[in-house]
């Protein structure tokens, strides 16, 4: 046993290689390719439609490919492979409905914009010839009020955590209750907005200010989160700086501290407004819907995108074709809206933002 | 070197006025959040629990208030349950798709697409449900009532327009999607790289790698994220006040439109406009059941995300 000068009978080097079995690269190609094949030929002679086809590729496929694999490789690599293949699944059936919603929005709306289309109102307009100017501007009203609004009470409030409260007592309740607010139901502000102004103005009360009330409700927690967020990444470096050349404190906040966040904070406000632009269902409750363009939001009723939108499904009267293509109309015009912002919000982002160095 | 001259004491008090002014208005506002939350709470409790003494025509001619909103709440929590059946599994995958699977320049961009169909408005998802989604789901649910009748869920009978709880559910889970992958892609990326490549280095496969570092590391940030869009489910109420009609019935029957239970969000919305007097009270109560139920689950969520960033 101890001579070490004995050769094993068995070489070592045809026994035992250094890797293991693989498939050839191409392996999970040339699966997917077989795969497509056979649900092709089996919905053809079958007569299926194309989703009976792709459905009995992929089960060719997520079948195949590992058992292949098992043969080959073994129990894990097989494993591993049925892992990819199975979340580049989900990844696939998660894109469907996601594309067939931004697919569905483009071709349906852009069938109906028109220059008519974006500077009429639907007043007196029964069927064709209407537009949606009188929403495009209650949306643009009542957003713009609900951000004047939020963003000084936000802003505010972010200032008043970081540089103030601290871990006061009553900034961890303030932290807490901002919290509470990102939960609330966007129809439950709408009814608090409603039962506010029922208050003041009596029962049935609608106008586009209750509106931005109810809005201003959904987008304070999420400007105080985004500000709060970007007041923290301040260094507290620049902070000392200010402060040890006899800067008070308030002059150092508003001098040194916000200047360096703007960024960040002009971002997280536009992701806020896109976010509340497209909010329906308190302004169905407290803002109402009408066929005229109202630029007062201190009386009557004032219609906005998604209102309009609401009502020209649930209740089109006798021209339900022509409200449907109204609706799709608006909606593109309003996923441009937010879509618009957002990508605005990334490039202000984008361009100025990290010059913390963090 | 000259010698710093002591500070003037105009300019010494005028910032400690200015400082006390600030502190004051930025405390204030603060303060303002706290009423406005308060406000909320005491207009809903002022105007909603009249209701509590509803009945007859004013609770809809139920028994009594909560005849009225248990048929609602049961129908939000079957949506949103079967809104978090369906987009919790293919949520984790597009996350890991983002966060392991993905070449680094595609993944980016997916990022990106992902947050841009967050910030689609709810409304137009309902549109979408409505008119395209739930006419081509209608084959499907044919299928399963000619099938699968025999259970309870799919008994039918399946209308034409395919306006029903399923479609409502699927449309909640289209909008809760890119919600839940935001929180659970965040998560993914923070597994430390150190765990991942030790995982790797022992041979691990890169399933493997997933299943004994990165979920591990991410479960408490996995289920607070479900949480979460569970929360924004249960609010939401454009995209099934658009779907579903107001009915009060308790049904599992997912596939029918008769005898399909609705929500509270939903149930509010359509029927607010024609309502009055005591039936404004009793609408407002069941928005504020809606808010206690949305509440706790949200406070869930943010416990256990804090408690697995302590841990």
């Amino acid at each position: 046993m101890t001579d070490l000068q004995t050769v094993p009978p068995v070489s070592p080097r045809h026994s035992m290689p250094l890797t293991g079995a693989t498939l050839p690269r191409i392996a999970p190609l040339l699966a997917t390719v077989i795969a497509g094949g056979v649900g092709g030929l089996v919905a053809l002679l079958g007569g299926f439609g194309w989703v009976a086809a792709v459905f009995v590729a992929w089960l060719v496929l997520v079948v195949g490919l590992p058992l292949w694999s098992r043969a080959v490789e073994g129990g894990r690599k097989s494993l591993d492979r049925l892992a990819t293949l199975m979340v580049w699944s989900a990844f696939g059936l998660a894109m469907i409905p996601l594309v067939s919603l931004v697919w569905t929005v483009v071709s349906k709306g852009v069938g109906i914009l028109s220059s008519q289309f974006l500077n009429n109102s639907m007043r007196g307009v029964l069927g064709e010839g209407g537009g949606i100017y009188h929403a495009i501007m209650g949306t643009l009203i009542i957003t713009a009020l609900a951000t004047l609004i939020s963003v000084p009470i936000g802003v505010l409030t972010a200032v008043y955590l970081v540089e103030y409260g601290k871990s006061s007592p009553m900034a961890r309740v303030i932290t807490f209750l901002v919290d509470v607010m990102t939960g609330i139901p966007s129809i439950v502000a709408g009814l608090f907005a409603y039962a506010l102004f029922a208050l003041f103005f009596g029962p049935g009360v609608r106008m586009g200010f209750g509106g931005a009330v109810a809005l201003s409700v959904l987008m304070v927690p999420i400007v105080v989160r985004a500000a709060e967020e970007m007041l923290k990444l301040v260094p507290d470096e620049l902070r000392e700086a200010s402060y040890a050349l006899g800067v008070p404190k308030w002059r150092t906040i508003t001098k040194v501290v916000l200047p360096t966040a703007v960024a960040g904070i002009v971002t997280g406000v536009t992701l806020a407004v896109a976010r509340v632009a497209g909010e329906t269902a308190p302004l169905l409750i407290i803002a109402g819907l009408t066929t005229s363009t109202n630029f007062n939001p201190f009386s009557d009723r004032m219609t906005t995108l998604p209102v309009f939108i609401f009502y020209s499904i649930t209740e089109p009267g006798l021209y339900a074709d022509e409200m449907a293509d109204y609706a799709w109309g608006a909606a593109l015009v309003l996923v441009a809206i937010v879509m618009f912002l957002n990508v605005v919000a990334r490039v202000v982002g984008g361009l100025f933002a990290p010059k913390t160095g963090r | 070197m000259s010698v710093t001259e002591p500070v003037v004491d105009r300019e010494e008090s005028t910032g400690r006025v200015g400082d006390v002014v600030f502190a004051g208005v930025s405390r204030g506002s603060a303060i303002v959040i706290m009423l406005a939350l308060a406000g909320v709470a005491v207009f809903l409790l002022q105007q909603g629990l009249p209701a509590l003494g509803n009945h007859g025509e004013a609770v809809y001619g139920k028994s009594s208030i909560w005849t009225f909103v248990w048929p609602l709440l049961f129908g939000t929590l079957l949506a949103s349950v079967i809104a978090m059946i369906v987009a919790a599994p293919l949520a984790i995958g597009v996350a890991l798709i983002i966060s392991h699977y993905a070449p680094r320049p595609i993944a980016k961009v997916l990022g990106w697409l992902i947050d841009l169909l967050a910030a689609i408005p709810s409304v137009v998802y309902g549109l979408w449900g409505i008119q395209f989604l739930a006419l081509n789901m209608v084959p499907v649910y044919k299928w399963l009532e000619d099938h699968a009748g025999w259970i309870p869920f799919f008994e039918g009978p399946v209308p034409n327009s395919g306006r029903t709880m399923f479609t409502a559910g699927l449309v909640l889970a289209v909008m809760a999607l890119p919600i839940i992958t935001a929180i659970c892609r965040e998560v993914f990326a923070q597994t430390p790289l150190m765990h991942q490549e030790a995982a790797l280095a022992l041979g691990a496969t890169r399933w493997e790698m997933i299943r004994l570092a990165v979920f591990p590391y991410a479960r408490s940030g996995m289920v607070s994220a479900v949480l979460l869009g569970l929360g924004r489910a249960l609010g939401e109420t454009m995209a099934v006040a658009l779907v579903l009609a107001p009915t009060l019935i308790v049904s599992f029957n997912l596939v029918t439109a008769e005898r399909s239970s609705s929500t509270i969000a939903a149930n509010i919305a359509l029927n607010f406009g024609n309502a009055s007097g005591s039936k404004i009270e009793t609408l407002i109560f069941s928005g504020l059941v809606l808010f206690v139920i949305t509440f706790a689950v949200n406070f869930l969520g943010r416990a256990i995300a804090a408690r697995g960033q302590k841990g």
